[in-house]
């Protein structure tokens, strides 16, 4: 199997994040990586670190990972965990701007045809494109 | 001149115990115009960071910032650990290249406070917390040397904080609220000025 871009969704509601991922595994497949993360530490809503840096982990991908986001703290804080990545890992993970849901299943279909990652984020972006 | 271990652990306890209780302060003000979870948030990220005080105290000046910035991005679970969590990360890098406490300690906060603008892709005026941040800075340098320094980033403190009220959001999640920002003193510039204050009323202690 070839690698594709991995993808993962955080958003601030652990729900939000694992129904967008069934909706880009219902309408993709399973050939792109998905993974997802939401919550704070404590499992209230909100975003956390460490679970965004396994979930990139998680999902790695020689060709770099996507991560869709849903609001600033979401975005803000995937930031910081794409700079406290590996050095060599960092440079492949981009955080997409993107409205999530749609975001996630745009990006998902572009890596699953192989894609490069800079496609894959291009792809997802047209959506926020005015 | 250099900071004593001890003076550095008293600070920061103070700095986290005052976060804390004021927690309910600042989800009040976070209700009015961004999710309501600033408080909560900042205090499970000052615990933690108590809950590591011995060790963080027992650490070199510089180390000990890092992992106290590295605690805040852990386990606050909002933007505000990023944010918070760059300013010390900076602060501690700065601390590492050559900058000591407390000679420039205007210099190092300046770092912080960048660091703080370039993770948040946000300047001074736009109701955040740069607008006490960066009033701050700014008496550090002016009034740097002077007898009533301390006194004078309190008052400094104070009043940007209020002076947020009148703004308008354009960043963050009270960015959303657009005219209906107006008029609510922002909860990161609280948090800010609480952290500020909690450090001068420390070091007015210890004269």
């Amino acid at each position: 199997m070839t690698d594709t871009v991995g993808i993962v969704i955080v958003s601030h509601s652990a729900d939000i994040a694992k129904g967008t991922a069934d909706m880009v595994r219902q309408m993709v497949g399973t050939e792109v990586k998905v993974a997802f993360c939401g919550g704070n530490p404590d499992g209230g809503l909100g975003t956390s670190v460490p679970l965004i840096i396994d979930a990139i982990n998680d999902v790695w991908s020689p060709k770099g990972v996507a991560v869709l986001v849903d609001l600033g703290g979401a975005e803000t804080n995937s930031e910081m965990a794409v700079e406290m990545l590996e050095p060599e890992r960092r440079d492949l993970v981009v955080v997409c701007n993107a409205p999530i849901v749609e975001g996630a299943v745009m990006a998902a279909t572009e890596a699953a045809g192989g894609s490069s990652l800079a496609q894959v984020k291009a792809v997802a972006e047209e959506l926020s494109a005015d | 001149m250099s900071v004593q271990p001890e003076t550095f652990k008293s600070l920061l306890k103070a700095a986290a115990e005052q976060v804390i209780a004021s927690a309910p302060e600042l989800t009040s003000l976070d209700q009015a115009i961004g999710d309501g979870d600033h408080g909560t948030n900042m205090k499970r990220g000052f615990e933690a960071v108590l809950g590591k005080l011995d060790a963080i105290s027992a650490q070199p000046l510089d180390e000990a910032f890092k992992t106290i910035g590295k605690t805040l991005v852990m386990t606050v679970g909002g933007a505000s650990g990023p944010l918070y969590g760059s300013f010390f990360l900076a602060a501690g890098e700065a601390l590492s290249h050559d900058k000591h406490l407390p000679d420039d300690l205007a210099d190092v906060f300046g770092s912080a406070v960048n660091a703080v603008s370039a993770r948040g892709r946000s300047q001074a005026g736009e109701k955040t917390m740069l607008d006490v941040l960066v009033p701050v800075l700014e008496t550090l340098r002016t009034a740097a040397g002077q007898p009533d320094l301390i006194a004078r980033v309190r008052t400094t403190a104070a009043e940007a904080v209020e002076r947020t009220a009148p703004m308008q959001a354009t960043k963050g999640r009270a960015s959303f609220l657009g005219a209906r920002s107006v008029g609510h003193v922002d909860p990161g510039a609280r948090s800010s000025c609480v952290l500020v204050q909690a450090i001068c009323a420390g070091l007015e202690g210890r004269q």
